[in-house]
């Protein structure tokens, strides 16, 4: 199959190196302590954070650090077939990890010794990129829940069909089987929190491959901090002195 | 948009959009662009030795904000005010919270801090007011005073090496709290003042603005330091009972807890007013409470319509008119 014709343009219409529209909205969930809802083209995910709060499982009480705890779920109406999926499947947990992990490395849990912050992503609308969209819906929601973190994470994804590396995936892409490199960075700090290939790339392709995830990663970082700039002077202009 | 859900038509999405621009005007001329978010650098002017406070790190010699807020500056120190976050405590604020847990010898407390609150039963007064060591009498009764889900009022007292919080209601103004509603909104919306206990006259209505987001508004209790007088009546009432008819003391009681149907619906306006705002995200004062709720009793408006959106467009317009006059008196 042909994913980026002779003109240079993909199935959706893009170039190689471009990106899906990004859409961020803060304050989506009322009762939460910080919500976000993020869209990367037609991917759509909705995110929850609880927390710091008292510690629902005594015996997971760390008295040094918080624990965090993430759930991954995805909406039976996400996918194109309607489909009854059963709650902890292996996908699911192993995204669960995959973004507690990737969260826990940014926020600053030492500061809140004796406490829980949990993390509720759900897919709405899925469209490839599920996995870079939950993680940055994610850090909007903490950053939105006035948790402490070292940096914002960002993630996005590249893949490598027709000899062209392609910046973040859509659906049709992704399944195609081709390599598909999902990166998480720490902007400011050019770290490294998240890398993940399920498929074998030649070094000096993958490299390649790697640096445009890195590239989308920070063009989504200034998305992602030009909204939270715009909510926090909101919320500042709003409440008044 | 947070909290409420309003549908607005076109022309009062026009006019919320010109009351917030207004509102956006003010405050430009107060701070400028003082909000920072994760991961933007503070700049500190080259000034050595500063002291680096809450919501901030040092990264290759730079001050790195943690936290989405407002940079603020006191002499050396600099550190950032989280706007949503949840409460930080302080000591001798006024709180409101729920008991979720009763231990041994404590309550613990839901206020919406990291983690639960404890009021130890040494740190209330006893029923008959007396002073002296708890027993373990007292212990065995400490449902009588909160049982689990009662709201309760108390002041913050010291935070334990571990972190833990720990509160103290030694006062009659402190206690349980009963027949009214309690409101959750974001802590940084309530401002620590001399007063948080608020009697408005007019409505027969208690109103508790705690520190912790939490805002109790009921019916006015008259003196409450009647606990000790309380059991004498009791125990009265008790012997009287024997002789009485038993049914007469029942429509006493009844009538006791009786909350008249006016005070209700005053309950209900002030719960609303306060809900109105804190979906707009303004300060939350007595002020701007009283205002809000005489600006639907000019209008005519019913409870309910009280949440709708011709309302919550006339208090953005009457929040912004309100600190525009209040800055023209400044200047």
């Amino acid at each position: 199959m042909e994913f980026v014709n002779p003109e240079g343009l993909r199935l959706d219409g893009r170039r190689a190196m471009e990106m899906r529209q990004l859409r961020a909205q803060i304050g989506a969930v009322s009762k939460a302590d910080g919500s976000a809802v993020f869209e990367m083209g037609n991917t759509k995910v909705i995110a929850a954070v609880y927390g710091p709060r008292e510690v629902q499982n005594r015996s997971q009480q760390m008295s040094d650090q918080a624990l965090v705890r993430c759930e991954y779920s995805m909406a039976n109406f996400s996918t194109g077939d309607r489909m009854r999926k059963p709650k902890g499947d292996r996908r699911s947990t192993e995204l669960s990890l995959v973004i507690r992990q990737t969260m826990e490395a940014c926020i600053l849990t030492h500061l809140m010794p004796h406490s829980q912050i949990d993390i509720f992503v759900q897919v709405l609308q899925a469209d490839g990129g599920t996995r870079s969209a939950c993680i940055n819906a994610a850090t909007l929601a903490l950053a939105d829940a006035g948790i402490p973190m070292r940096d914002l994470v960002t993630s996005c994804s590249a893949g490598y069909l027709n000899n062209t590396s392609l910046l973040d995936l859509n659906y049709v892409e992704d399944s195609a089987g081709g390599p598909d490199v999902t990166v998480g960075i720490l902007p400011t700090l050019d770290k490294v929190t998240l890398l993940q290939m399920d498929a074998k790339l030649p070094m000096d392709i993958f490299e390649n491959v790697m640096q445009l995830a890195i590239e989308g990663c920070k063009a989504v970082a200034n998305y992602i901090r030009e909204v939270l700039q715009e909510n926090t002077k909101q919320l500042e202009v709003r409440r008044g002195v | 948009m947070r909290g409420l859900q309003v549908s607005l038509n076109q022309t009062q999405k026009i006019r919320l959009q010109r009351a917030l621009q207004q509102l956006e005007s003010l405050s430009s001329k107060v701070n400028v662009n003082a909000s920072v978010t994760v991961a933007d650098t503070i700049p500190v002017n080259f000034e050595d030795n500063i002291l680096k406070g809450h919501g901030t790190v040092e990264r290759d010699g730079e001050l790195v904000a943690t936290l989405c807020g407002v940079v603020e500056r006191v002499n050396k120190l600099v550190y950032v005010r989280p706007l949503r976050s949840r409460y930080k405590p302080e000591i001798g604020d006024i709180i409101v919270g729920r008991v979720v847990e009763i231990v041994p010898k404590r309550w613990k407390l839901e206020i919406n801090f990291s983690q639960d609150a404890v009021l130890m039963l040494s740190s209330m007064n006893l029923a008959d007011g007396i002073q002296r060591r708890r027993t373990a009498v007292d212990e065995l009764n400490m449902r009588s005073f909160f049982e689990e889900n009662d709201v309760v009022c108390a002041e913050v007292r010291n935070f334990q090496h571990d972190g833990s919080l720990q509160l103290q209601a030694r006062s009659q103004k402190y206690g349980k709290l009963e027949k009214g509603q309690l409101l959750t909104i974001p802590p940084y919306l309530v401002k620590r003042r001399k007063q948080h206990f608020h009697h408005m006259e007019q409505y027969g209505v208690d109103l508790v603005l705690g520190c912790n987001g939490f805002i109790w508004i009921g019916e006015h209790v008259e003196v409450r330091d009647t606990m000790s007088g309380d059991q004498v009546s009791n125990t009265e009432q008790q012997n009287t009972k024997s002789s009485t008819s038993t049914n007469y003391m029942d429509l006493e009681e009844q009538e006791q807890g009786y909350t008249p149907l006016e005070t209700r619906q005053n309950i209900c306006r002030i719960a609303n007013s306060v809900r109105v705002l804190s979906s707009l995200g303004f300060n939350i004062t007595v002020e701007v409470i009283m205002e809000t709720v005489d600006l639907s009793g000019t209008m005519n408006l019913e409870v309910h319509e009280m949440l709708g959106s011709e309302f919550y467009v006339l208090v953005a317009e009457k929040e912004a008119e309100r600190r525009c006059s209040s800055g023209k008196k400044k200047g």
